[in-house]
């Protein structure tokens, strides 16, 4: 790219452009390819990070007719997509949809396939360049690739790239990840691989880099001298709604903590990386997830519950067990938490705790940073008694912001001190325009950019620490029940008690 | 927005303290302040330009209205702050002697160790850099392109008494065109023999994408009129055949490059806001577009 006299390093307004390429679709009718997935295109289209030329090929087992696939993704676009609809975008766009019929197991279909990819190339010089979006279950995964492999749609020719993305979850333990990840390895080396966890691509997950390594205020507390403990939470405020069959024995440590947390806890814990590239960071993010302990005795530090029914929001909500699909006597956790230990110089001795839930009180995903109280308090215990410890808040969903809970005097003639917060909020209206998790990540996909992406070995070290969990859970029954719309099982309180302290109310 | 008859700075400060008190915290979250030098006709469509943009980068907005500078001075103002936006507004108008001195006005309304950029949505001082405005700001931002008098010399006056700071709006429009140039040849890396743009007569944008050219491909780029609107076609001649980008309408453009289909791409001239946003973004300077301004100075000399 550098021997293009039109690019200059210096040249800062020059977005960059995926060179020509096109992108398989598979799973066009579910939700994530119609909510997500293609309003992102459309906005990228939009923004003129698309280049010209590109082409959307959908693949899935419908009657369709190309008009029928494009009408489907003008409804998404018009429903989801973040910028405004203009006209010549879409014509820019359309131009490109193509749409395949079939079943993952039809050779006749990947047969079309493989034609319309060729097709592509003369009329629309794609190049031979394509990613492969897996938006489908993992069970057809083996299908597909290998359908993939079969009809030589997986072997890129001189000059091109082939590339596939997968979404969440990447197996259900560490057997089962490998099991996927070597199959996935045969027909597409690693660095064709994608995995996609949105909440990397989110500005505020970001901002934990740039708040942590490019200001000095931060880092000289940011250690077991002065951090008493750190806890990170994913709450959401709904059940599980339609998922029941993709929630059922998954449950809320296979569904968050195993990635989205544990990627969360990686980002805060981890030494500075030598530079920004992927290598760098995925280097220091495997260093943590390595140095993570579990403690010892999995029955006092970890806690899980099941929602009943009850009042949330205001309304009246029925419990998991009673949700359409759910097994009756079904032992899935929908909140599960966790103490986790970093054994490293920097954090040894300072509790990390993670906790996941579904029906707790909001919906909220934050990680609190809990300082240790001051060595010594020169005023009278009456003063200080509402002054609890300093804190430092991420929230990364909503109301994306840093907040800093630290003590201040209450007005008046005597000395009393409580906590105040001091908030930055990330823009006000300025996340609508900044550009979707997903919009950032499908074109990093595009440009083979890949910090943003967990490595095969991230997820298989985020199984290690969370297997032994998972077993011990597994022989002990059923979770304890928890009422819907309140912050989660007693043991989990009971859990934090037992090492003197509380959960935030995020 | 609250009215103040025969102000002064403090006045005005102290109302926008107490509109974010009403509003229910005083607490700012904002980044930078954007001083909007402009005459009452443009000055509705400039603050409203201004707040949009404001939504990305949330600032305090100073517009500032120069009236006749006979006379006693009179400074009046409306103040308030954005509805569901963190930001402020101030509309000052001033008259009379303070005219002259309206750097007094604004320095003691400047958030507190933060970028100020100042704007001149339509006719600008000739040389920026001095003006008593201008001198406050780190970031000046032109517009050529929307000047009310002396149209054609406009981008070379502005070019002539470039300084370190500061922008014009035609640079900003011709961005996407500069990114779809350089993805073209990123996809072939062609040796370009010559160029050719084509745009209306008077077109700043067209000229600068044109020094643009010359500067980074180091051959001659010949410039055309046609009748618009803005610019209508670039094209890059190589050995192999043309690299070529044409648009008729203002919004979409045909790509056609050796060897490979034409494809449309969405090309829309994009409005106010949004080039304000761009130009917000980055407040240091613009090296790019530091050297095309030379380039336009040299090839002005010659002529």
């Amino acid at each position: 790219m550098s021997d293009n006299p039109l690019r200059d390093p210096q040249d800062r307004r020059l977005p960059r452009i995926a060179g020509p390429c096109g992108l398989v679709l598979f799973g066009v009718t579910g939700d994530l390819s119609r909510r997500k997935v293609m309003p992102a295109i459309y906005d990228l289209a939009n923004r003129g990070l698309l280049p010209p030329g590109f082409s959307l090929v959908g693949f899935a087992r419908r009657d369709w007719a190309e008009q029928d696939f494009e009408q489907i993704v003008h409804d998404s676009v018009k429903e989801h997509a973040r910028t405004e609809f203009r006209e010549e975008v879409w014509r820019q766009l359309a131009a490109g949809f193509r749409f395949v019929p079939g079943d993952f197991d039809d050779d006749d279909a990947f047969d079309a396939l493989r034609r319309t990819v060729q097709e592509l190339d003369d009329v629309r010089g794609t190049g031979g360049n394509y990613a492969f979006y897996l938006a489908i279950p993992p069970g057809f995964f083996a299908n597909v690739i290998n359908q993939l492999k079969q009809h030589g749609l997986a072997d890129a020719g001189p000059g091109s790239w082939r590339r596939v993305v997968v979404e969440k979850p990447f197996g259900h333990d560490l057997t089962s990840a490998r099991e996927l990840n070597q199959m996935i390895d045969e027909v597409f080396p690693s660095g064709t691989v994608f995995r996609i966890d949105h909440y990397l691509g989110k500005e505020t997950v970001q901002n934990i880099l740039a708040m942590r390594f490019a200001n000095n205020l931060f880092e000289p507390v940011w250690n077991s001298h002065y951090v008493d403990h750190v806890q990170i939470t994913m709450a959401e405020d709904i059940g599980i709604g339609g998922r029941a069959g993709y929630y059922d024995g998954i449950g809320a440590a296979r569904d968050v903590i195993q990635n989205h947390l544990l990627q969360l806890l990686a980002l805060v814990a981890m030494e500075d990386p030598v530079s920004f590239d992927a290598d760098s960071l995925r280097l220091e993010k495997q260093k943590v997830l390595e140095s993570v302990v579990l403690p010892r005795s999995l029955d006092r530090a970890t806690a899980r519950g099941q929602y009943v029914a009850g009042w949330a929001g205001g309304e009246k909500v029925i419990g998991y067990l009673d949700e359409d699909g759910i097994d009756p006597a079904s032992t899935t956790e929908t909140y599960a938490a966790v103490r986790l230990g970093v054994e490293t110089r920097r954090w040894a001795g300072v509790p990390f705790y993670l906790r996941a839930g579904k029906r707790l009180g909001r919906r909220v995903t934050e990680v609190a940073v809990v300082f240790k109280r001051a060595p010594h308090l020169p005023f009278s215990a009456t003063a200080t008694e509402e002054l609890t410890q300093n804190a430092l808040v991420i929230r990364v969903q909503p109301d994306e912001g840093m907040t800093i809970r630290f003590g201040a005097k209450v007005p008046g003639t005597t000395m009393e001190i409580r906590d105040v917060n001091m908030d930055f909020v990330y823009g006000g209206s300025f996340t609508e325009s900044s550009p979707e998790a997903y919009e950032r990540l499908i074109l990093d996909v595009l440009l083979g950019d890949p910090p943003l992406f967990p490595r095969h070995e991230e997820v298989e070290l985020s199984w290690r620490i969370l297997d032994p969990v998972l077993d011990h859970w597994a022989r002990k029954g059923t979770p304890e029940p928890y009422e819907s719309g309140t912050w989660g099982p007693a043991s989990a309180d009971a859990m934090l008690a037992r090492d003197g302290r509380v959960w935030r109310r995020p | 927005m609250i009215e103040l008859i025969d102000t002064n700075s403090s006045q005005i400060a102290t109302e926008l303290v107490r509109a974010r008190v009403r509003a229910g915290s005083p607490a700012m979250g904002m980044v930078m302040t954007l001083v909007i030098v402009v005459d009452e006709e443009s000055a509705a469509g400039a603050m409203e330009a201004a707040k949009i943009a404001a939504h990305e980068h949330p600032a305090r907005l100073l517009g500032v209205i120069l009236g006749d500078a006979r006379g006693a001075p009179q400074i009046n103002a409306q103040v308030g702050i954005g509805e569901a936006w963190t930001g402020e507004i101030a509309l000052i108008r001033l008259r009379g002697e303070v005219v002259r001195h309206c750097e007094s006005v604004v320095l003691p309304l400047l958030l507190p160790d933060s970028p100020v950029v100042v704007w001149w949505p339509t006719d600008a001082p000739a040389v920026p850099a001095d003006d008593p405005l201008g001198r406050l700001a780190q970031r000046r931002i032109t517009d050529a392109a929307a000047a009310t008098k002396g149209k054609t010399r406009a981008l070379a006056t502005q070019c002539s008494s470039y300084a370190r700071g500061n922008t014009d709006l035609a640079w900003t429009r011709i961005t996407p065109w500069r990114a779809l140039l350089a993805a073209a040849l990123d996809q072939q890396p062609l040796k370009v023999r010559r160029a050719v743009v084509a745009a209306e007569r008077i077109s700043p944008s067209a000229d600068l994408l044109a020094a643009w050219l010359w500067n980074r491909l180091r051959v001659p780029v010949e410039r055309q009129s046609s009748s618009g609107p803005g610019i209508t076609e670039v094209c890059l001649d190589t050995r192999n055949g043309p690299i070529r980008i044409h648009r008729e309408d203002g919004k979409l453009a045909t790509f056609s490059s050796p060897g490979r289909p034409d494809r449309p791409v969405a090309l829309k001239r994009r409005e106010l806001p949004e080039l304000l946003a761009e130009e917000l973004r980055r407040l240091d300077e613009d090296n790019i577009y530091a050297a095309a301004v030379r380039r336009l100075v040299t090839l002005g000399e010659r002529s």
